[in-house]
């Protein structure tokens, strides 16, 4: 009898959760579905020149078409190898010279005005410097996004290790860590949120750059796709080219939440 | 005054050198900016013998972290010396245990994890760390609650992983610095208690730093009462209170405990009162 109402109830819990995830579903698409809907019927209602803004299903259909003969494969793959190589040199140089600086005052003093003047220059001022002395090839994409993603790393990898508690430091210390085990048990873990946070941004950023190098000059990529297209008014194919793109950033950040959550599961929720 | 600082070390501890003794320690500060200084801890002289429980009460500004600091290590003296068993304290060291207000745990640590970094420190074999951070755990009661991140714990047990992770590498003598403060009472009371029972079980010399008048009679066998700015031991009480650290005693409402959290409160007070009463040896 108990287990019988038990069960019952455990049906009716289990369904008050599905209703609850039904409802944050529904209200956190709603303006998605909302956009999407007015870019549909702008166009067929006349609002919008159908030639230049082809309703969103004729995109859709552009877009899987696409995915199907493996061209959006080919660009995203171009793309992504080169903002991945960019990120990952950045991140290499990055992080262990944030370290530094932010561990030693004396190199702070020396290197923090050139970083901040370098930091305030927009990657895509320097481009035609990068193209001019790196050529058109791979080198000057790769560079310049080594270039978006190296400061944002750095900066919050100076502020990571300059934010260590001190209590905690003054903890380890008294209990005998040296400062080599200081350095890994204390300063690096307690630096990885913020350090982090910069990766994030670095990594929005690699894109951001990239695509718009590659609409500069290129001979694959999404970003070169997107201007072709444009050139060869195939407007459902820049569209769908544009709509790569969005997919493309949220899923790289997706990713990237993913794995900050796995390295930091030990923080409160 | 000044002779009310010095008190012998023999009336009711075994005899023998001092496990601890703070000779004449001073402590100053340049005041930024200023060219002056700022004399915070005054030819404090204390001797702790091993295996006692001492308190240190004060008001705020009586130098308690500072005379912590130097005993940890992490700074050095202006003049005088502290010595551990007769050797002068050069830095930190693994002969001392340190409990803080904050805990001080990492939180990207488990319970265990924590206990074992001062083990590591000490280049333990994997297998013995383990072993000696979860028999210390279990010392404190949190026996089961191993693999627990901080975040995951109440105020007071993250204490008691504080005490247990100063325990585990089996130091000389453990500082504990206002350890209590940041709890609720209830959970003050009962890790008071818990403390008196490690102390009873390992035999540890503790040097406890408190502001709070009942928490320094409760737990002291000795309380050593400082005076602010600059900071100096004013008097020395010795405390005979039987029945403290025993849960199903409310020793707090003994009149024998309420006479002497009195005489504490005046020595903290006013030292003429507490001179007069003749509760400091001469």
């Amino acid at each position: 009898m108990t287990a019988v109402a038990e069960a019952s109830q455990q049906r009716a819990r289990a369904a008050a959760r599905a209703r609850r995830t039904a409802s944050v579903v529904l209200r956190s698409s709603v303006a998605l579905l909302v956009f999407l809907a007015v870019w549909e019927a702008a166009p067929r209602l006349g609002l919008a020149d159908p030639v230049f803004l082809p309703p969103f299903s004729t995109v859709l259909a552009t877009f899987v078409g696409l995915l199907a003969d493996g061209t959006i494969g080919l660009q995203v793959g171009t793309s992504l190898a080169r903002a991945g190589a960019g990120f990952a040199i950045a991140v290499v140089v990055a992080i262990p010279l944030g370290f530094v600086i932010g561990w030693y005052a004396r190199a702070a003093q020396y290197l923090s005005p050139f970083f901040e003047l370098f930091r305030n220059t927009a990657a895509l001022a320097l481009l035609p410097v990068f193209i001019l002395v790196l050529g058109i090839g791979e080198t000057s994409k790769i560079a310049i996004v080594v270039y978006a993603c190296f400061f944002p790393i750095l900066l919050s990898t100076i502020t990571g290790v300059r934010t260590v508690d001190p209590l905690l430091v003054r903890s380890a210390r008294s209990l005998g860590l040296g400062s080599a085990a200081l350095f890994v048990k204390v300063v690096l873990p307690s630096a990885v949120p913020t350090i982090f946070t910069g990766v994030r941004m670095a990594a929005t950023s690699s894109i951001l750059v990239l695509i718009a190098a590659e609409m500069v000059g290129a001979k694959a990529g999404l970003g070169f796709y997107i201007t072709y297209t444009q050139f060869n008014f195939q407007i459902p194919e820049m569209y769908a080219g544009i709509v790569t793109i969005a997919l493309v950033g949220v899923a790289v950040n997706a990713g990237l939440v993913l794995l900050e959550r796995r390295l930091m599961r030990w923080r409160a929720a | 005054m000044t002779a009310l600082t010095e008190r012998p070390v023999d009336a009711g501890v075994a005899a023998g050198p001092p496990r601890l003794r703070f000779d004449a320690v001073r402590k100053e500060f340049a005041v930024r900016g200023t060219g002056t200084t700022l004399v915070a801890l005054q030819e404090l002289t204390l001797d702790v013998a091993a295996g006692e429980l001492v308190t240190l009460v004060g008001p705020s500004g009586c130098g308690k972290s500072t005379l912590l600091d130097l005993v940890t290590g992490l700074s050095e003296p202006t003049g005088g010396r502290i010595l551990l068993d007769g050797h002068p304290v050069t830095g930190p060291g693994l002969d001392r245990g340190i409990v803080f207000q904050q805990y001080a745990l990492l939180p990207w640590r488990t319970a265990q994890a924590n206990v074992e970094l001062g083990l590591e420190a000490r280049r333990l074999p994997r297998a013995e760390r383990r072993r000696i951070a979860r028999e210390h755990l279990e010392l404190v009661g949190l026996a089961g609650f191993e693999d627990r991140y901080p975040h995951e714990l109440s105020g007071g047990m993250k204490q008691r992983v504080a005490i247990a992770r100063s325990l585990a590498f089996d130091p000389e003598v453990l500082l504990m610095d206002e350890p209590f403060a940041a709890l609720d009472a209830q959970t003050r009371e009962t890790l008071q208690d818990e403390l008196l029972r490690i102390w009873r079980a390992t035999g540890k010399t503790i040097v406890f730093i408190t502001h709070g008048i009942e928490e320094a009679v409760y737990l002291g066998q000795r309380v050593v009462v400082l005076t602010p700015r600059p900071g100096r031991v004013r008097a020395v009480l010795d405390v005979d209170l039987p029945g403290r650290g025993e849960p199903d005693r409310d020793v707090r409402s003994d009149p024998a405990f309420v006479a002497m959290r009195h005489r504490v409160w005046d020595a903290l007070h006013h030292a003429g009162a507490a001179a007069s009463t003749g509760e400091v040896a001469p």
